[in-house]
């Protein structure tokens, strides 16, 4: 097992730059995920982490070893695609021990390593088949076999549930958790889903058009975005941003109504400012802002509605069940500890 | 009464209109299988089957013979010239299909790779395939000429040779000329189907063997190599096949010549047949290739059959 330490990397494919000066610390062990929008860069980072990718510029170090120049097959990881890339002429045992095999490991030790690794995620009842002959979730697995008989000292992981169904993938991110809890391997897990961000790492690393947005651990990230790309990306359903300015001791939204604000700062008077308030911290309260609700959606756990207020949509979502019935008015009030400010213009957080 | 309810229908089955008849599934198969059966019967069964009964007759140009049995096989297994033609025959078509191969296989995995002009590369391979037989077998008759090859002028020039090189006239060097030129023909079939099979090989499979830390060879051992078996058995097969058949390359060339030397089975045929007027020896010497021809297909047909990892469905590849 290692660290792994990117530097100040920088990728371009011909003049165009992808990847725009990315530097993450990854300790011994961890389990990092990178997420972001589709195209901001997490693939070609992981991919340069492999070895796959050529690094443009800066540094990528695994343990103290700079890597820049290291052939993939030296730089002891093991990676996971997302179609799987499992060789189809191969029954599952060969696929996971075909990396010993151009080792020239003994037959012994293959077999034992195999038959552990299986016995791990549940295959052996399927050693002999052909890839084709598998479920998408065993394929999975099977990928995931091949990564673990090679016990390398980093994990790389491209969107390995992406195509699995939705019930499979709650699954599969659960036993990925648990194997990593108990072979304790450094991990690189790129998704664009947040939700397994959240549920899966040690600590997200948000990416968005090739820079490093905002990194940390999950609920710091939940808690806390740096800006409005972290708050609107973390958090299902998103966070609701009303759009106005700092006025005095509140704040006064477009729509003409006021919201409070616990610790403005001082210098944000005037200057337009987005304020971000989660689904979960609205409250029903007699002396709120009056909302006419639009939208019901009961989930049985909760209740989520759709809410307009002074002309600006906003989701709430109760956790006891509403009576309310579209086209009424509820009076709402936001929780004060979980409101977040940020500057409209540079998208930076503003209150502590 | 229950009787009756079992044999009140039984009349209706015997009185069955036509119509009813012309609908049934099998009949209607068999209405639709006619024209196709009746195109393969006279086009394909029925000059084999009369290649084959000539064989066993004596018959000559202007004369329908008589059945005579064995007597056309037994006269041409005799024959030197006839072993000889055999021995060639196997020779050109194991050496030619072998080069045709590994040159197709280099030239494909070339191609798969990013090159320059890679499109025009592609095209400019594919001229031998496309020039008619005749014509190519013409070019390579002056390039292999005795005084005016090009070849020959371009070594002397370069101080390699002294005296020009008698391509066709000396029994080996004719051998190979013929299979040079066969070769020259064949290789882009081979190369641009090859690459075909290539391009169906996902890239992160490379990946994930480089990964597994495979070196460039053992990519192309265990991974290209299994993955493109099923396509390199159908290729051969049809280039054995077509080599093994060959006849324009070898009449225009060399005839046979210099002293059967370079006389396939299909030339031999020929002569015997066409030109010495001996209708059923030549018959009896086609008749001779189809083992061989069986044989190289059932050895692809065996290579051929589904291997069990191509089975089950193709879902997530
Ligand atoms: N080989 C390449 N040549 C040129 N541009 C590339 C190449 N590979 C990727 N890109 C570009 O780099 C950007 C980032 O691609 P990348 O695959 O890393 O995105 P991603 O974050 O993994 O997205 P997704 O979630 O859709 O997989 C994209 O804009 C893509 O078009
Ligand atoms: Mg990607």
């Amino acid at each position: 097992m290692a660290s792994v330490t990117i530097r100040d990397v920088r990728k371009a494919f011909g003049a165009v730059e992808i990847i725009h000066g990315v530097s993450i610390d990854i300790a011994d062990g961890e389990f990092v995920i990178l997420v972001g929008p589709s195209g901001c860069g997490k693939s070609t980072l992981l991919r340069m982490i492999a070895g796959l990718e050529n690094i443009t510029s800066g540094e990528i170090a695994i343990g103290d070893r700079v890597v820049n120049n290291v052939p993939p097959k030296e730089r002891d990881i093991a990676m996971v695609f997302q179609n799987y890339a499992l060789y189809p002429h191969m029954t599952v045992a060969e696929n996971m021990a075909f990396s010993m095999k151009l080792r020239g490991a003994d037959k012994a030790e293959m077999a034992a390593r195999v038959e552990k690794a299986a016995k791990i995620l549940g295959l052996t009842h399927l050693l002999d088949r052909y890839p084709r002959q598998l479920s998408g979730g065993q394929r999975q697995r099977v990928a995931m076999g091949r990564a673990i008989v090679r016990d390398p000292q980093v994990f790389l992981f491209d969107e390995p549930l992406s195509n699995l169904d939705a019930k499979l993938r709650v699954q599969m991110r659960t036993e990925i958790k648990e194997l990593h809890q108990r072979l304790k391997t450094t991990t690189v897990y790129v998704t664009h889903d947040q939700i397994e961000a959240m549920t899966m790492a040690d600590k997200i690393v948000v990416m968005h058009d090739g820079i490093v947005e905002q990194m940390g651990a999950p609920l710091d990230l939940y808690d806390r975005p740096d800006n409005l790309f972290v708050a609107g990306f973390i958090g299902s359903p998103a966070m609701n941003f009303v759009k106005g300015h700092i006025d005095g001791q509140g704040f006064a939204a477009e729509g003409g109504f006021t919201l409070p604000v616990g610790s403005a700062p001082a210098a944000s008077a005037g200057r337009p400012v987005v304020y971000g308030l989660r689904p979960e911290h609205i409250r029903i309260d007699a002396q709120g802002i009056p909302a006419e609700v639009i939208v019901v959606e009961p989930t049985g756990s909760e209740t989520q509605v759709v809410l307009r207020t002074g002309g600006q949509e906003m989701i709430a979502v109760f956790r006891e069940r509403l009576s309310a019935r579209p086209g009424e008015t509820i009076p709402i009030v936001p929780t004060l500890a979980n409101a977040h400010l940020f500057d409209a213009e540079t998208g930076r957080r503003l209150n502590a | 009464m229950s009787d009756a309810a079992i044999s009140a229908p039984m009349p209706r089955v015997f009185e069955r209109s036509w119509a009813q008849r012309m609908t049934d599934r099998n009949m209607l198969g068999f209405w639709f299988m006619l024209p196709a059966a009746a195109f393969l019967i006279l086009f394909l069964v029925y000059p084999l089957g009369l290649g084959i009964w000539l064989s066993f007759t004596d018959a000559r140009i202007g004369r329908g013979g008589v059945f005579v049995g064995l007597e056309n096989y037994e006269w041409i297994l005799g024959d030197s010239k006839f072993q000889l033609a055999v021995f060639n025959t196997l020779f050109y078509t194991f050496v030619a299909s072998v080069l045709k191969f590994a040159i197709g296989l280099y030239l494909a995995i070339l191609l798969n790779n990013h090159l320059p002009f890679k499109a025009f590369i592609r095209a400019i391979i594919l001229v031998p395939f496309i020039v008619p037989t005749v014509l190519s077998a013409i070019a390579f008759w002056w390039i292999f000429d005795p005084q005016f090859s090009v070849l020959s002028w371009g070594l002397r020039k370069w101080g390699l040779i002294s005296g020009n090189i008698d391509f066709l006239g000396d029994p080996w060097n004719a051998r190979l000329s013929v299979i040079f030129a066969n070769v020259w023909r064949g290789v882009p079939f081979i190369a641009i189907t090859l690459l075909a099979g290539l391009q169906t090989v996902s890239p992160s499979l490379y990946e994930a063997a480089t990964l597994d830390g495979a070196s460039k060879w053992q990519m192309f051992r265990h991974v290209t190599y299994p993955i493109l078996t099923p396509i390199i058995a159908v290729v051969m097969t049809f280039s054995v096949l077509f080599t093994f058949t060959d006849f324009q390359l070898i009449k225009v060339l060399t005839n046979g010549g210099p002293a059967g030397t370079t006389e396939l089975m299909a030339t031999m045929s020929y002569n015997t047949a066409i030109l010495g007027g001996r209708i059923g020896e030549g018959a009896a010497i086609s008749t001779a290739m189809i083992p061989f021809l069986l044989g190289a297909i059932m050895i692809s047909w065996f290579g051929l059959q589904r291997r069990k990892w191509q089975q089950g469905s193709d879902n997530n590849d």
